[in-house]
């Protein structure tokens, strides 16, 4: 009886051992099939994390580089703009993602700990605009009429804004806003551009998922919200964008304004932040960012970002080769 | 007899009292439903969605940038991997707390103290878990992002639930088991090792299905740790990086590509599928062990 009782433990447990150490076989394999490759064979590991914006396309680079470089194993996480830099900062990673520009204090903090770094740009990325589809009255909105809608305390005290406070022939109902939260890059950039750092309305609804931001949008008359591009292109049925008229006319997010800058001042480069000493002394970390950037355009575009133009890849490629 | 009994009154309130208690029952019975609706709910959605999506590939592929290709593989892997450190260390370290506390420790202030500290740690939020592992394991015992190292934040975060669970399930062992026990001529070992621990397996073993449960669907002390969500490779050991499944629901969901949320709905229906396992196992052996008394 007391026996069967082990027995039947250590079988459970062993049963859990050997299902890990097979599927860890499979792995091994997979690696043998992908390795007929030209050039020379790197090995080593390339520690990525950061935005979660960006994530997708270093997912991409990931996936496809695996193919080339099978010895290579690259891990790619998604603890924000802010945490991959704390990392980043400590020489805990190869690479960093961002959503934003590198603050002043955490270069100092990379200063401190001796970590060299250099900024390359990916992707760009356009922040639109939203409304409902049935919303037949916004043709466009100017930045100042969107500052003044988002803006805490800009139209009245307890931040309700209506639709006829914006501009007289629009209906008389309040709008519903939705916003990204207060920890995503997204929001961050949107108050540096359109709030200049002034409170969000307090009315408005906050979501970390942008998901829910659109489920929101698309449920709402008079709802007005703003997410990245991706969702935007991935939701056009659901959703009206908003074209933004910065004192030029009014602009519709698309490839080509968002790519030329002209879809401005929503338009948002999308970085990667590389260890200088990585680069020199890793040669594959080298390699995977210089396949990075050779193949940035393909892989931006597939997961809903808008490449940057050709030249300022190469431009860019000419950077890191200098920093061999 | 007559004089004790007012069946006046006994009649007058009958109804009411009858009545009282059919609403209650009602009431419990609606609580019960709820919850049960909200769970039907939700598993109906989760399995229309991940119909079609489930499949041998999606087991055997790594996360992708295209819904179509992208697996759980590394996840599952992973999560397996993290059980094969939590549930050891947790179980060791909670139940020999517990048994510390119950069989040796004297009631004293400085016990009282830690008894309250540990009921007061299972309610921290378990963000700050994830920032105590990253200094400490990640950091300052340089284990980086490993699966020892995540293993390790995890149990930190299930052990209170443990040595709380187990401590009831030890205190609720009848002493006169103990004291035939002495009788006998045990010792205190013998005797917490072949009456009081087994008779307490069945409540230290359902306080653990619930607290390894919390650490296999937990992401955001991982997420401080910097566990990575994208990885090719699966680990060889326990020094390795790893990837766990419901960071890969938690990026799956959020993507704006219709599509990975079903993606996102098969690796949940996994989750659930190891969850269950993990579950009948110590069903299992608890069972096995009830039956000696």
């Amino acid at each position: 009886m007391k026996k069967n009782k082990w027995f039947a433990l250590a079988s459970v447990t062993s049963a859990v051992l050997a299902f890990t150490t097979a599927c860890g076989g499979g792995a091994e394999q997979g690696d043998e099939n992908g390795g007929e490759n030209g050039g020379e064979k790197l090995s080593g590991n390339v520690v990525v994390d950061g935005s979660s914006t960006v994530y997708p396309i270093l997912e991409a680079a990931a996936e496809t580089y695996a193919g080339e470089q099978p010895d290579v194993q690259v891990s790619v996480g998604l603890s924000g703009t802010g945490g991959g830099f704390e990392k980043f900062t400590k020489g805990e990673t190869d690479l960093s993602n961002a959503s934003r520009p590198i603050k002043d204090e955490e270069k100092k903090a990379a200063e401190q700990n001796g970590i060299e770094f250099e900024e390359f740009k990916v992707a760009f990325d356009g922040l639109s605009v939203l409304v409902n589809k049935d919303n037949d009255w916004v043709d466009y909105l100017t930045v100042d009429e969107l500052k003044k809608i988002f803006t805490s305390g800009a139209v009245n005290g307890d931040d309700k804004v209506k639709w006829s406070d914006i501009r007289p022939e629009w209906p008389n109902e309040e709008i519903k806003l939705f916003s990204p939260g207060h920890d995503s890059g997204t929001f961050d950039y949107f108050d540096e551009v359109i709030l200049d750092g002034q409170p969000l309305n307090k009315t408005a609804q906050l979501s970390e998922d942008d998901n829910v931001l659109v489920q929101g949008i698309s449920g709402d008359k008079n709802a007005l919200g703003y997410f990245g591009y991706a969702y935007y292109v991935e939701n056009k049925d659901k959703l009206k964008v908003v074209p933004i008229d910065n004192g030029n006319g009014p602009i519709e997010p698309t490839n080509d304004t968002v790519r030329s800058g002209e879809y401005a001042p929503l338009s948002r480069p999308l970085f990667v932040y590389a260890n200088t000493k990585s680069l020199k002394e890793k040669p594959h970390v080298y390699d995977f960012m210089k396949y990075l950037l050779e193949n940035g355009a393909e892989f931006s575009e597939e997961v809903g970002y808008v490449a940057l133009p050709q030249e300022e890849y190469e431009e860019q490629l000419k950077k890191l080769e200098g920093l061999k | 007899m007559e004089k004790l009994i007012d069946k006046q009154r006994v009649v007058r309130y009958m109804s009411s009292r009858l009545l009282r208690n059919n609403v209650l029952k009602l009431l419990f019975f609606l609580a019960t439903l709820f919850g049960l609706i909200v769970l039907v709910v939700l598993l109906y959605r989760i399995f229309t969605q991940a119909i079609g999506w489930l499949n041998i590939d999606f087991l055997n592929n790594f996360p992708s940038r295209r819904p179509e290709n992208a697996g759980i593989k590394a996840g599952l892997v992973g999560s397996l991997w993290l059980m094969i450190i939590v549930a050891p260390v947790s179980l060791i370290i909670g139940v020999g707390t517990a048994i510390y506390l119950e069989e040796y420790a004297k009631k004293n202030r400085f016990t009282d103290f830690i008894q309250t500290n540990i009921s007061n740690l299972a309610g921290v939020p378990s963000i700050v878990f994830g920032l105590l592992g990253l200094t400490i394991f990640v950091r300052e015992l340089n284990l980086g992002r490993s699966i020892l190292a995540a293993g390790l934040t995890m149990s930190l975060l299930v052990l209170p639930v443990i040595v709380v669970a187990a401590q009831e399930a030890i205190r609720a062992v009848p002493n006169q088991l103990r004291e035939a026990s002495y009788g006998m001529g045990a010792t205190k070992w013998q005797t917490i090792y072949r009456i009081v621990l087994p008779a307490a397996i069945p409540g230290i073993l359902t306080g653990s299905i619930l607290a390894l449960s919390r650490a296999i669907g937990e992401t955001a002390p991982l997420v401080v740790l910097g566990i990575p969500t994208f990885l090719a490779y699966l680990p060889r050991g326990i020094l390795d990086t790893f990837t766990v499944m419901p960071m890969q629901i938690y990026n799956w969901t959020s993507r704006p590509q219709a599509d990975f949320q079903h993606v996102a709905a098969a690796g949940i229906v996994v989750l659930l599928v190891v969850l269950i396992f993990m579950n009948s196992i110590a069903i299992f052996i608890r069972n096995k062990f009830q039956k000696r008394y």
